[in-house]
């Protein structure tokens, strides 16, 4: 399992092949009315050219997750409390700023949501790639607008030799998120961070810009860290997927385990909200509740107050995956809570019963989901 | 996108609007004929200030603003060379109404002789080196405070401020009159460092509060994503995005400046007697009015009133070509 922890020191297996690996990172931003837990103790790791997705819905701390690694935050209001960001052999949160300045868009590099507002309007694409580029290689300006056009050309951009004089309100938001795409290859990044690199586009678009990142991924052999609340992209893009839920990872696993046998209600829920064309006017099934108020988080399970299967360990135990071993999951059914067994019988049952429901609404056969998912996400 | 993509920028010279729409399909469009794409990016290439210049145009007063102005440079810069003001030659024998604009004349002459049209053309030197270098005097102050307090924020954006806002609670002419009085000199550069240290807070607030929303801009995370340094985010990347309101103010700045130091002149504070000014040269045609002598105040005080009209005009032309919203 790569996305369990992989402690730097105890971490015999594959110490070479590990390139980025989180541990118990948690970031808190003071706010005016307290404090927001944004991401709250989260561990996982990627290894050289692997993809992980990370998923989630809106405010679960995915995006945050991203930007701490990055370490674009601004530090007052944010917070690290704890937690440590091994890049290689270097962990990010402790490295000096101008150092951390030599890692952002050189190792690791970033795609955003926004293509339209990423780019900035007074500089022509060609500039701002060959700034990207100067900033950490010692080349000529020349040789710094060569390289931006190979990079153009790299993502698809036709004519790029003329491209690289047109200023973004020339392109349209397609075309302006390839040459966000270019400028974070331009240096050969050994890690590209994407952060829901597809949502504001249009669905045609977005095909083309997952397949890009896909061909390019296989062609550099750099790895990717996807974020993302579609799960069709997931199913499509990755090989390891964490499950986030209001700053905690809830899941982990192969792309396959966590769709095909999804263990925490909330993936279960995740994915049976989904809608299916293979039950046209049937209601959708939600997730019922909200994500809980960032001031005043239950002190025990975060998902148990929308949790259908929540018992009596649930709000007043944490669980969270453990490291080293047990079920990826951060879920009571999973493992044993203090003064507690797992739930048998009963409970199991209702579980199987549960599981077998939402795969049949999402995909009719609950073998046919992942499958189900590819073609339609993508599609809509 | 399709928005984006249908600015008139682009069909000049009688291209096909055709081909526009298919610049703006981003497919991986191998099998296009590169002359036709040639000339489809050739025809895109307008920056920022070129557009700007294009809405400009479409301006009118605006532009006829910037025909006036551009005129009274070229006089103000030209008949002094020919027509030098100087305090110690008057010419003729003074009659207290003075002569009345004839041909050889046109604006008439003051009370001792003194052609009203030469000390309009030498009174305009003064008066726009007072309105230019006290802009850029205060657009430089104010652009580097503001955007200090804009982008580093917290403590220092609030001393930066406090100190703005001092400026901004004293009352304003006083402090010139009372500055002038004790620290002029009576010379142009004394008025051009009173007024542009004076007015300078305007400015800062306008670049602070541009920087403070462009700060979080989404190019800014970009930017400092592949490693630019603050600095440079700073001076490089936000600055021009931010300067497009600075502009205007300081345009406005300008007419302002013009006619604080006429006024200032007026009330005897400003440039000394020795010189002309717009000011002055208005101050001083208060005693040939009695007389009946109406062209030795009129031209000064159409001149000042032509400038600070024509360079408004150009600030609101430049307020629509510089804004990014207006985009046609």
């Amino acid at each position: 399992m790569t996305t369990t922890l992989e402690r730097p020191s105890a971490s015999p297996e594959r110490p070479a092949d590990l390139l980025l690996s989180v541990h118990d990172l948690r970031t808190y931003f003071h706010v005016m009315d307290g404090t927001v837990k944004a991401v709250d103790g989260v561990n996982f790791s990627i290894r050289r050219g692997e993809t992980l997705g990370i998923v989630g819905e809106s405010g679960c701390g995915k995006s945050v997750t991203a930007l701490t690694i990055m370490r674009l935050l601004d530090m007052p209001p944010a917070e690290i409390p704890t937690g440590s960001i091994l890049f290689e052999d270097r962990d990010l949160l402790t490295l000096p700023d101008n150092e951390m300045r030599k890692i952002r868009g050189n190792e690791i590099a970033m795609i955003f949501q926004e293509p339209m507002t990423s780019l900035n309007p007074v500089f022509t694409i060609g500039h701002q790639i060959s700034e990207a580029v100067r900033q950490h290689l010692k080349v000529s300006k020349k040789e710094a607008v060569d390289r931006a056009i190979e990079s153009l050309r790299l993502v698809g951009i036709s004519f790029p030799e003329r491209r690289v004089k047109q200023y973004p309100h020339e392109m349209s938001g397609g075309m302006r998120q390839r040459v966000m795409i270019a400028m974070a290859l331009s240096c050969e990044p050994k890690l590209l961070i994407a952060d829901e690199p597809t949502t504001a586009l249009d669905v045609t678009i977005q095909a083309q810009i997952l397949e890009l990142i896909k061909r390019i991924q296989a062609d550099t052999g750099t790895a990717l860290m996807l974020i993302t609340h579609d799960l069709g992209v997931v199913a499509e893009m990755v090989h390891d997927v964490v499950v986030m839920y209001a700053g905690r990872v809830v899941e982990e696993g192969t792309v396959d385990e966590v769709l095909l046998q999804p263990k925490h209600p909330y993936t279960e829920g995740l994915l049976s909200s989904i809608p299916s064309k293979g039950l046209r006017g049937s209601r959708l099934n939600v997730i019922k509740g909200t994500v809980p108020n960032p001031f005043n988080m239950p002190v025990g399970c975060n998902f148990q107050p929308r949790c259908p299967y929540a018992f009596e360990p649930c709000p007043e135990h944490d669980p969270r995956i453990e490291e080293g071993g047990g079920p990826p999951v951060a879920c009571w059914l999973w493992k044993r809570a203090p003064g507690h067994d797992i739930p048998q019988g009963l409970h199991d049952a209702q579980v199987a019963a549960a599981r077998q429901a939402a795969a049949a609404k999402a995909g009719g056969v609950s073998g046919a989901v992942p499958t189900e998912l590819r073609g339609e996400e993508i599609a809509s | 996108m399709a928005v984006e993509d249908s600015q008139p920028t682009r069909d000049r010279a009688g291209a096909p609007p055709a081909h526009g729409q298919r610049v703006a399909e981003d497919l991986l469009d191998t099998d296009e004929d590169p002359q036709q794409v040639d000339r489809e990016v050739a025809l895109q290439s307008l920056n920022q200030w070129q557009l700007a210049w294009r809405r400009f145009r479409k301006h009118r007063m605006a532009f006829v603003g910037l025909g006036i102005l551009i005129f009274l440079v070229a006089v103000v810069i030209v008949v002094p060379i020919f027509q030098p003001f100087n305090f110690l030659n008057i010419p003729g024998s003074p009659r207290p109404g003075g002569e009345p604009p004839r041909l050889d004349r046109i604006f008439g002459t003051t009370y001792e002789g003194r052609d009203v049209f030469t000390l309009v053309a030498n009174g305009g030197r003064v008066s726009l080196v007072v309105g230019l270098m006290s802009m850029v005097i205060a657009g430089s102050i104010g652009v580097v405070v503001g955007s200090i307090a804009g982008f580093m924020g917290g403590m220092i954006d609030n001393i930066l401020m406090r100190i703005v806002d001092v400026f901004f609670a004293i009352p304003f002419l006083f402090v010139i009159l009372v500055a002038a009085r004790f620290f002029g000199r009576g010379d142009v550069l004394s008025l051009v460092l009173i007024i542009g240290l004076l007015s300078w807070p305007l400015i800062a607030r306008l670049v602070r509060a541009s920087f403070l929303s462009l700060r979080e801009a989404d190019f800014v995370d970009a930017a400092r994503a592949v490693g630019v340094s603050n600095m440079r985010i700073a001076f490089r990347h936000i600055l021009p995005n931010a300067l497009s309101p600075v502009i205007v103010a300081c345009t406005l700045l300008v007419a302002n400046a013009i006619v604080l130091e006429a006024f200032v002149s007026f009330l005897g504070f400003g440039i000394r007697e020795t010189e002309v000014s717009w000011g002055n040269a208005l101050a001083n045609a208060q005693e040939g009015i009695r007389f009946g002598n109406w062209w030795w105040a009129f031209f000064p005080g159409m001149a000042i009133a032509l400038t600070v009209l024509s360079i408004n005009f150009i600030g609101d032309g430049l307020r629509d070509a510089l804004d990014p919203r207006s985009r046609d």
